[in-house]
């Protein structure tokens, strides 16, 4: 469903160029759970981005469904639209109540008129039982109802794939289940995730693989069990260690 | 309770009475204020249709080359061309740049002339406050918006814009306000606007004390009236920030 072959990512700094992605390849099957872990500053996020173009490569390919995202002419607005995105700082529309969020996008580019699109925006709300704050402006709710509604907001354009970067990292501690437990439902439904994260249990229950990232490129991947109780890379063995 | 009153303060209330007759009632003078103040107002009212429009115009195109360059190089030497020389240059010489050079000789009316040069004065202002809360709002809002497949154009439009003119109105307000006032430099081209009523007045009656502090108090209310209407649009706007 997404593959991602040679990409590397530098930014211009005032100090020269810092290269962020050392070359990465990664194939994601459909419905496959991908959490990426690693130290902050290891690329991860950067990869996230990278693979809906809100960061533009500097050199790779990124194909989603068959398409190259990241070439010259390629409508990067459509592909979007089946790429979901939740953001680390949830990133509500502040202006606009719960359910206009959810709504805006389906009906400006004209998918669903406005009651089909307020009819499932109730639907996903009940999903997460928040029905009562359709008519709630962002400011109004604790920061695990915003996430949750930026993650229905998502599913509202129903994507393909999903993509979290970081969901649950500028949460208060006793918010960050309700949260994992929207994603854990997401991910029992089928949908293709991949998760930026540093929720070590979330990844060992829901991934189908871990993804160890470190210095700009991948360091090691495997399935969770093996990944967290047979690590061969030693980086990865260090960085568990201050982890678990 | 009259017979307790001091003689002076008799010849004082006689002495405005006849001020206020001689300025505004004596030939039908108030006239000069009414119809000074209705220019005014059809300046004012255009040239801040035109200054939006074309300050709207001009942020967008700043904002876009920001984000995105070498597409809109040509576009964006323009507005900043168009900035410099409005913002580095007074206003009272704009306008008769406009009346007697640019504009002169055609049958552009005085008034339209004055609207022209305000509202393209008043562009270049509103351009950098709208610049301004543009770039006030949130890059995480822009990303939101694209990921979820919307175009720059419709994320800007439904998403930032409708933010960063929240952020922008107390500084849009003043702007306005300031324009209103500015007009009052039309006198220069020959436009009877409140300002050069006034001054008709005083130069007719010789007498400055009525006729200016009238002036000065017609500006004064609209003002005031003015800044309680935005107030209220900005109490609105801030609606989705109460807790």
């Amino acid at each position: 469903m997404i593959t991602v072959k040679n990409l590397h990512k530098s930014f211009h700094t005032q100090t020269g160029n810092v290269e962020v992605l050392k070359g990465i390849d990664q194939e994601i099957e459909k419905g496959e759970k991908v959490v990426v872990v690693g130290p902050s500053g290891s690329g991860k996020s950067t990869f996230l981005r990278c693979l809906n173009l809100l960061e533009q490569p500097t050199e790779g390919e990124v194909w989603f469904q068959g398409k190259q995202i990241n070439a010259p002419g390629c409508d990067v607005d459509l592909l979007r639209r089946k790429i979901g995105m939740v953001f680390q700082h949830f990133n509500l529309f502040p202006h606009l109540t719960v359910q206009q969020n959810v709504t805006l996008a389906p009906v400006s580019l004209k998918l669903k008129t406005q009651e089909e699109a307020d009819e499932q925006a109730l639907l996903l709300l009940r999903r997460i039982g928040l029905t009562d704050k359709a008519d709630s402006y962002p400011a109004q709710l604790s920061g695990g109802q915003k996430q949750r509604i930026a993650i229905i907001r998502a599913l509202a354009m129903e994507p393909d794939v999903m993509l979290f970067d970081e969901p649950t990292s500028a949460l208060d501690p006793e918010m960050v289940d309700e949260v994992l437990e929207v994603m854990k439902e997401l991910a029992e439904d089928g949908m293709t995730m991949i998760v930026v994260t540093h929720e070590m249990a979330f990844a060992r229950e829901v991934a189908t693989r871990v993804i160890f990232m470190d210095d700009g490129a991948i360091q090691e991947e495997a399935e969770p069990d093996e990944f967290f109780d047979h690590p061969k890379n030693q980086h990865l063995t260090d960085f568990l260690s201050k982890v678990l | 309770m009259m017979f307790f009153c001091p003689p002076r303060t008799i010849s004082f209330f006689s002495y405005i009475s006849d001020e206020f007759y001689q300025s505004f009632v004596k030939d039908d003078r108030y006239l000069y204020i009414v119809d000074g103040l209705w220019n005014t107002l059809l300046i004012t009212v255009f040239a801040v249709l035109i200054g939006i429009v074309l300050g709207t115009l001009v942020s967008l195109i700043k904002v876009a080359h920001s984000e995105n360059p070498g597409r809109y190089r040509f576009l964006n030497a323009v507005a900043t061309l168009y900035l410099t020389v409005i913002r580095g240059t007074p206003v009272v010489v704009q306008l008769m740049i406009m009346y007697y050079i640019i504009l002169s000789g055609t049958e552009v009316s005085d008034i339209m002339t004055a609207i022209l040069a305000f509202g393209i004065n008043s562009g270049a202002y509103v351009a950098e406050i709208i610049r301004g809360g543009i770039l006030s709002v949130d890059r995480g809002q822009t990303e939101a918006g694209r990921s979820l497949g919307l175009s720059q154009r419709k994320t800007m439009a439904k998403i930032v814009f409708p933010q960063a003119l929240k952020n922008i109105l107390p500084a849009i307000g003043n702007e306005f306000i300031t324009l209103l006032k500015d007009t009052s430099i039309a006198g220069y081209i020959g436009i009877q606007d409140l300002t050069k009523g006034g001054d008709i007045i005083r130069s007719q009656t010789y007498s400055p004390f009525t006729p200016l502090l009238a002036t000065a108090a017609v500006y004064l209310v609209i003002v005031i009236g003015l800044a309680a209407l935005l107030g209220k649009l900005e109490r609105r706007l801030r609606r989705s920030d109460y807790r």
